[in-house]
């Protein structure tokens, strides 16, 4: 009965798309409908031949949708690193921004392309993916609600190709990692809202008592961006057949909201989540439980209390008003607390096994990103002192900060973690080649170092140089010499940016091997289906 | 008054002693006596439960000794 509602509500999905799509006012808003009514025929006819088979043995885990998701993650990190890379050389060498490619393939148009991709799809699956894994293993209880984590990943894929075609045919709001238009923001929220159901609904049907801590950061994670998302693309479309809309907020008010929400994405996407995986994959890889399990309740809390009101150092000297200015910088740097108490308790779990390091590149990896988590936590609040952002601001050292925390801490838990996942998803028993692995981390691991490096010293330079004035106060350079002087740095940034896209590379290969070449964990004792 | 000034007002009054009362009893709560082996416990589990979820229909309140899944 539910599967013909389902057949019915595609095949109206699918024609109102077609329908829309005839009548779109520009071509981003015709891409997307097209978009939508493609997705919702692949669905119907999938539906179609799928009829009654929904069912859902509650004594196995749902993990067909966590290999999909592993998967996505792995497609769209290397997508991601590889817009990266071709970008950075499109600063070094503005020739590469192609006569042919204007309008879709120049600097302005691939930049945002790279940041949605890297944050929101890689590390966007790789949160939904390791979310589900991990709700399921600590509660012991299959994922609420049937199929409907297939709905949260192939409708998050969706968005991810609105968002991404969005930006190329320039359909954008022109908000910093809130870029995509009203369309495909109303999509997110439903998707979204299902995907809060899932994991609350698992959360409720637990079958420990305690809901470990993990979960906590998840759930959190999967809140904030609900309430963030949403306030932050309060607007008004122009027309229901068109993708321009008119923002609800103005002036400082909306440059306030943007950076409640800008600072927050950070917080609890790139923060929240990503505590969540080292809260689990962590002391799993390690074989040990949590250091202290007291101080990850606080850890949580301190958090979630201090991070909400960070966002106003990202407008000290703007029209914001003082306070705001002196408050969103108080609450940064207090964050230092927290922020370095969930790192020690990353780190101390390995205290007493700290042979594995030497042993095994997958913790190697996961220790890293932790090390990289709390230098990005302690530059981050000294960037938001008002005195040394009046340096640190609109230059290099801003993007090298925000890469030392996306490239170390949320790229290499996130390899962490798939090198954990993958085997245990397919049943392996041990990953194709550890030193591929650590190929993969030393690549990594020098590419950021690189790049952060080389940000530091651009930015700090181009800083410095923007300010210097002449004995009669006049400044000394234009915008174009502080370009030219950059130009050996951004070649520095490019060549560690392509190393961490191969060790990517070389990690999917691995990752394919393991699959494709290594045994059987053991005989089989329940055979794995995607039940659907 | 008008809304600004009277939220204002609010938030840095009622609801800042409300949110440092309430971080306040957080800390008490997760240092309170006997909370170390409930809390070894949370830690420990994520050790079991790795291949199926528990057997039982329903989340029950049984020592978790008795549970499922390998250790």
């Amino acid at each position: 009965m539910w599967d013909y509602v389902k057949l019915i509500l595609l095949a109206a999905v699918a024609v109102l798309a077609a329908y829309a799509a005839s009548q779109a006012r520009d071509l981003a808003y015709l891409v997307h409908m097209i978009i939508f009514m493609g997705a919702a025929a692949i669905a119907f006819l999938w539906q179609i031949r799928h009829i009654g088979e929904g069912v859902h043995n509650q004594n196995e885990y749902f993990d067909g949708v966590v290999r999909y998701g592993v998967i996505a993650t792995a497609f769209w990190g290397v997508v991601g690193f590889l817009v990266g890379v071709v970008i950075a050389f499109q600063l070094a060498f503005p020739s590469l921004n192609f006569e042919v490619l204007q309008g879709f393939g120049n600097f302005g148009r691939l930049r945002p392309l790279h940041t949605s991709a890297v944050i929101f799809a890689f590390g966007g699956n790789a949160l939904i993916a390791s979310a589900f894994y991990v709700v399921q293993r600590t509660t012991a209880a299959r994922l609420f609600g049937g199929g409907l984590g297939w709905f949260v990943f192939w409708g998050y894929q969706v968005f991810i190709l609105l968002a991404a075609t969005g930006y190329v045919l320039g359909s954008t709001q022109g908000q910093e990692y809130a870029e995509p238009e009203w369309l495909a923001d109303l999509w997110l929220t439903i998707v979204w809202v299902v995907f809060l159901l899932i994991y609350m609904g698992t959360l409720i049907k637990r079958r420990e008592p305690h809901i470990y801590v993990a979960n906590w950061f998840y759930l959190s994670f999967i809140v904030t961006i609900a309430m963030l998302h949403v306030v932050n693309n309060l607007q008004v479309p122009v027309s229901f057949l068109g993708s321009a809309s008119i923002p609800v907020w103005s002036g400082v008010q909306s440059a306030m909201v943007q950076w409640w929400y800008g600072h927050n994405a950070v917080g609890f996407f790139l923060t929240a989540g990503f505590l969540g995986m080292m809260y689990y994959f962590i002391p799993k890889q390690a074989e040990r439980p949590v250091y202290s399990y007291k101080l990850s309740i606080i850890h949580f809390w301190a958090l979630i209390f201090l991070y909400i009101w960070a966002g106003p150092h990202h407008l000290h000297y703007t029209a914001l008003p003082d306070w705001a200015q002196t408050l969103g910088m108080t609450f940064s740097i207090m964050l230092w607390m927290p922020s370095w108490g969930g790192m020690i308790n990353g780190l101390m779990t390995l205290s007493g096994a700290w042979d594995k390091l030497r042993t095994d590149p997958v913790i190697r990896m996961m220790v890293v990103a932790v090390g990289f988590y709390g230098m990005a936590t302690f530059e981050g609040p000294m960037m938001s002192i008002r005195a040394v952002n009046s340096l640190s601001h609109y230059t290099d050292w801003t993007i090298g900060h925000v890469h030392s925390g996306a490239l170390g801490w949320n790229g290499m838990i996130t390899f962490g973690m798939l090198y954990y996942l993958v085997p245990k998803l397919w049943k392996r028993e041990r990953l194709y080649s550890l030193s591929l692995v650590s190929w993969h981390f030393w690549l990594a691991t020098i590419g950021i170092v690189l790049y952060a490096a080389s940000m530091w010293v651009t930015g700090i330079m181009e800083g410095l140089m923007w300010r210097q004035v002449d004995a009669q106060g006049f400044l000394v350079n234009s915008f174009a010499d502080t370009v030219a002087a950059k130009f050996p740095m951004y070649v520095v940034r490019g060549v560690g940016g392509l190393m961490f896209l191969v060790g990517a590379l070389i990690m999917c290969y691995n990752l394919w091997m393991t699959v494709r070449k290594v045994g059987e964990a053991k005989p089989a004792t329940s055979v794995a289906v995607a039940a659907e | 008054m008008e809304t600004y000034t009277l939220l204002r007002s609010f938030a840095d009054s009622w609801y800042l002693l409300f949110m440092t009362l309430f971080f306040v009893g957080i800390i008490a709560w997760a240092w309170r006596p006997g909370s170390r082996r409930a809390q070894d416990e949370a830690a420990s589990s994520i050790f079991r439960n790795d291949d199926r979820p528990a057997a039982g229909a329903a989340y029950d309140d049984a020592p978790r000794s008795q549970s499922q899944g390998a250790r």
